[in-house]
């Protein structure tokens, strides 16, 4: 297995694992704040504000493996 | 490395500094945004004009929302925090004008802002609470975990860093992926509309069975 073909496995495991976790979380996350505005339709505001700063946070795991694969791909020190 | 869509393209040299495209951009960013800030305000009224007033609504936005985060006085932060979003909207906008890629998709304009965040929160935090307090809310709650405090305030910089770089430079990639998949039969129009530069070129190169 040559060096490219090892690269290109490593991005693609990078990338399809690292979108599992993030995914799941952030429909927990949405799912969670949907119920709590369901029952308090007067916070949606407030809700709504800290949900898209939690999901950000959440989204920062994906782009992490998003990178890394990149960096596999373009960047990558072991190959010239 | 032409197809390298993290490399940057240098445009000219400054004496021994090389300056990139990346820079120019924001360079044109900043002097738009000044631009527009001095027109507004230049003749600032009781009875605003259709700039000023947009740009009231603006900052009080900014402001509001800022308030409702922290919950205190927003104006010794307003500044700072108001130029990042205005900046950042600004920058991360860019790219749907024909040809001009947005600054903060490669890595030393995350990198640039986030050093100023890093910088800045230790100054707000020093003055706001002095010096010996704030150098004591390390050892919070243990002295134990200092190490992970101080390890934490690096982390939190590069996380910051990471996140609006990954975040533009994947809008790139799909959009280039997308133009790459679509072919001849996107409108010519759209040529010069869409990442046509790096992100497409690496694509291609790709096809044609060279890795990198």
């Amino acid at each position: 297995m040559t060096p490219e073909i090892m690269s290109i496995l490593g991005a693609v495991i990078a990338v399809s694992f690292g979108a599992i976790g993030p995914a799941l979380a952030e429909g927990r996350a949405v799912a969670a704040a949907m119920d709590a505005i369901a029952r308090q339709p007067e916070s949606a505001g407030t809700l709504s504000r800290t949900l898209f700063v939690g999901l950000a946070m959440i989204e920062t795991m994906a782009i992490y493996c998003l990178v890394i694969a990149l960096l596999v791909l373009f960047a990558n020190p072991f190959i010239h | 490395m032409e197809g390298n869509p993290l490399a940057t393209l240098i445009l000219f040299h400054i004496g021994p500094v090389p300056i990139s495209k990346p820079v120019v951009t924001t360079w044109v960013i900043m002097a738009v945004i000044a631009l527009v800030s001095w027109l507004g305000t230049r003749r600032a009224s009781v009875e605003p004009s259709a700039l000023q007033s947009t740009l009231e609504i603006i900052v009080e936005t900014i402001s509001d929302q800022i308030s409702a985060i922290i919950q205190k006085d927003t104006w010794p932060y307003l500044p700072l925090l108001g130029t990042l979003f205005l900046f950042l909207v600004v920058a991360n906008l860019s790219a749907v004008l024909p040809d001009v890629q947005p600054p903060t998709g490669h890595i030393e304009t995350p990198a640039a802002l986030a050093v100023i965040v890093f910088l800045s929160v230790h100054y707000f935090g020093i003055r706001k609470r002095g010096i010996g307090p704030y150098l004591r809310h390390y050892t919070q709650p243990s002295v134990l975990l200092t190490p992970l405090n101080v390890l934490s305030e690096i982390t939190r910089t590069f996380s910051l860093m990471i996140r609006l770089f990954g975040n533009m430079m994947s809008h790139e990639f799909v959009l280039a992926i997308v133009v790459f998949l679509a072919g001849l039969s996107k409108p010519i129009f759209l040529q010069s509309w869409l990442p046509s530069s790096s992100g497409r070129r690496s694509v291609a190169s790709r096809h044609d069975g060279k890795l990198i």
